[in-house]
C-alpha cells in the first residue's frame, strides 16, 4: 500500500562528480539536487499544461450559456480554492485508490490500484492550479472588445474560427501576466509532492540531508536553486508579454 | 463506509481545528505587525533600508513555503550548539515555534508586498492636502497613509490569510496535530484513507469561507464612504 518509493538509497548513482563545492560543500549530493530540480521543472511544466487546458475548459463553462456548465465550472473553482493543496495530494495519492477498491469490491470486484506518485502529484497540482487558471482566462475573454468578435463573424468566420483567429491571440496577451502568477505558485506547490515520494528538488534535498548530517546546507541550497527557477521565470514573462503584445502600439 | 469511525474522529478532529486556528491566527497577527515596518522600509528611498527588506521578501515569496518550514525546523539542528549556547534551542525544538515562526516570516514577506503596492496607490493629492495642513512624517503617515492603504490593502490581504489558513496544512509534516496532522494519523491507523481527508477538506472548506465572509464584513464596514449615499426609503417633503 505504501510506497517506499525511489530516492534512496543514496550515494550508489549519484557519488562524487567533482564539479560541485563552488561555495557549499554538499558531500557529492549536488547531482542528486541537479536530477531533483529537473524532474521539479518537468513536473511543473506537464502539470502548467494541464492547468492551461482545464483553465479554458473552466473558463468556457463560466461563460457558457448552459446552466449546467455554468454550475460545474462554479462548483470547481469554489470548491478547489478553498481546500489546501496538501490535502488534496493526500487525497488523490492515498484516498483514490482505497476509494475505486472499496467500490469495485462492493460491486463484486477486486481491484488493486497503486498510483504512480508522478500521476497523482501531476494530476493533482495541474487539477488545483486549474481553477486558478480558469480566472484567468474568463478575465481575459472579457478583456477582448466584443467587437473584435463581431467583426469576425460578420467576415463570415463560424465561431470557432473566431475563436481561434482573433479571440485566442488576443486573449494571450490579458492573459499572460495571470498565467505567469499561477505559475510561480505552481512551482513552488510541486514541492508538495515530496510528500508522497517523488525524488524532485524537494525529496532529494531530504535525503542528501539525512545523509550527511546537513540539513541547513542542503534545504539552503534547494531554496536557491528554486529561487533561481523564480528568476528564470520571471525572466521568461517578460518576454513573453513583450511578445503577446507585439501588435498593441505603446506610447 | 466509515461512517461510524469517523463520527468517533470528531472531537479529534475539534483539537485538530483549535490547532490550525491557532498557527493560523498566531502567524497572522505577528505577521502583520512585521509587515507593516518592513513596508515602511520597502518603500523608504535610503538604500540602506530598502535593499534588506528587498531581499527578504524576495527570498521568502520566491521559495515554496516547505524549504522554509524545513530549514527552519531541522535546518537549525545544524546549529544546535551555538542555539543552545545562546539558550534558543529549547524554542527551535519544538515543531510549534518553528511552524509558526516560519509561517509568519512567509506571510510578514507577502504581506509587505501588498501594503508596499497599497501605500504606493495613496492618491498624491491627499498626501499633498495633508502636507499643506502642516502634516509630515510619523502623523502623515499614521493619520493619512496607513489608513488608505490598509483600505487599499484589504482585499488582496483577505486571499493572503486563506492562502495562509490552507498553508497552515504544511506543519502536520513536521508532525503537529493540525487538521491535517489529524487526519494523516487517523487514516494510516484505519486504512480509511478517502473519508478522512475528505472530512478534513470539508472542515478547511468551511474555514475558509467562515474567513473570507467575515473579511468581506470588514471591508463593507472599512469601505462605507465609496458607496452612494444609502436610498431612503420615503424622502421627507421639503
Amino acid at each position: 500500500m505504501f510506497r517506499v518509493g525511489p530516492g534512496g538509497p543514496p550515494g550508489s548513482a549519484h557519488t562524487k562528480d567533482g564539479r560541485e563545492s563552488l561555495l557549499i560543500d554538499l558531500k557529492g549530493y549536488g547531482s542528486l539536487l541537479l536530477d531533483g530540480a529537473q524532474l521539479t521543472v518537468l513536473v511543473g511544466l506537464i502539470s502548467m499544461l494541464i492547468a492551461m487546458l482545464l483553465g479554458l475548459v473552466g473558463s468556457w463553462g463560466k461563460l457558457s450559456k448552459s446552466r449546467i456548465a455554468r454550475t460545474a465550472a462554479n462548483l470547481y473553482t469554489t470548491v478547489i480554492r478553498g481546500i489546501p493543496e496538501l490535502v488534496l495530494i493526500l487525497l488523490v495519492y492515498y484516498g483514490v485508490p482505497t476509494l475505486i477498491q472499496d467500490i469495485s469490491s462492493a460491486a463484486g470486484m477486486e481491484v488493486i490500484i497503486d498510483i504512480n506518485p508522478f500521476v497523482a502529484g501531476v494530476a493533482t497540482i495541474g487539477f488545483i492550479y486549474g481553477a486558478f487558471a480558469t480566472e484567468v482566462f474568463r478575465g481575459a475573454y472579457l478583456a477582448v472588445p466584443n467587437g473584435q468578435m463581431e467583426a469576425a463573424r460578420s467576415m463570415g468566420m463560424s465561431a470557432a474560427l473566431t475563436f481561434r483567429r482573433i479571440t485566442l491571440p488576443q486573449m494571450w496577451r490579458f492573459a499572460l501576466p495571470g498565467l505567469g502568477n499561477v505559475w510561480m505558485v505552481l512551482i513552488k506547490a510541486t514541492a508538495l509532492i515530496s510528500v508522497i515520494q517523488l525524488p524532485e528538488l524537494m525529496r532529494n534535498a531530504d535525503t542528501g540531508a539525512r545523509a550527511t548530517r546537513m540539513p541547513f546546507t542542503f534545504y539552503f541550497t534547494a531554496s536557491l536553486i528554486y529561487l533561481a527557477i523564480t528568476i528564470a521565470s520571471m525572466i521568461f514573462q517578460q518576454r513573453a508579454e513583450a511578445w503577446a503584445s507585439r501588435g498593441v502600439r505603446r506610447a | 463506509m466509515g461512517l461510524g469511525i469517523l463520527w468517533e474522529s470528531v472531537p479529534r478532529f475539534l483539537d485538530g481545528t483549535l490547532v490550525t486556528i491557532e498557527i493560523t491566527a498566531l502567524s497572522v497577527l505577528i505577521g502583520l505587525c512585521l509587515a507593516v515596518p518592513l513596508a515602511l522600509m520597502r518603500v523608504s528611498k535610503n538604500p540602506l533600508l530598502w535593499m534588506p527588506v528587498y531581499g527578504f521578501i524576495f527570498y521568502f515569496r520566491g521559495t515554496p513555503l516547505l524549504v522554509q518550514i524545513f530549514l527552519i525546523y531541522y535546518g537549525s539542528g545544524q546549529f544546535q550548539e551555538i542555539l543552545s549556547q545562546i539558550g534558543l534551542w529549547t524554542l527551535f525544538r519544538e515543531a510549534f515555534f518553528c511552524a509558526v515562526l516560519s509561517l509568519t516570516l512567509n506571510t510578514a514577506a507577502y504581506t509587505a508586498e501588498i501594503l508596499r503596492g497599497a501605500i504606493q496607490g495613496v492618491s498624491w493629492g491627499e498626501i499633498e492636502a495633508a502636507r499643506a495642513c502642516g502634516m509630515s512624517g510619523g502623523l502623515l503617515y499614521r493619520r493619512i497613509i496607513l489608513p488608505k492603504a490598509f483600505r487599499i490593502a484589504w482585499p488582496a490581504y483577505t486571499n493572503e490569510v486563506v492562502f495562509l489558513l490552507q498553508a497552515s496544512s504544511l506543519v502536520s509534516i513536521i508532525t503537529l496535530m493540525d487538521i491535517t496532522g489529524v487526519a494523516r494519523v487517523l487514516a494510516a491507523r484505519t486504512f480509511a484513507f478517502y473519508e478522512f481527508f475528505i472530512f478534513a477538506a470539508l472542515l478547511y472548506l468551511v474555514l475558509v469561507y467562515g474567513v473570507i465572509w467575515v473579511f468581506k464584513k470588514i471591508e463593507y464596514r472599512i469601505s462605507g464612504h465609496l458607496r452612494g449615499a444609502p436610498v431612503k426609503a420615503s424622502t421627507p417633503a421639503g
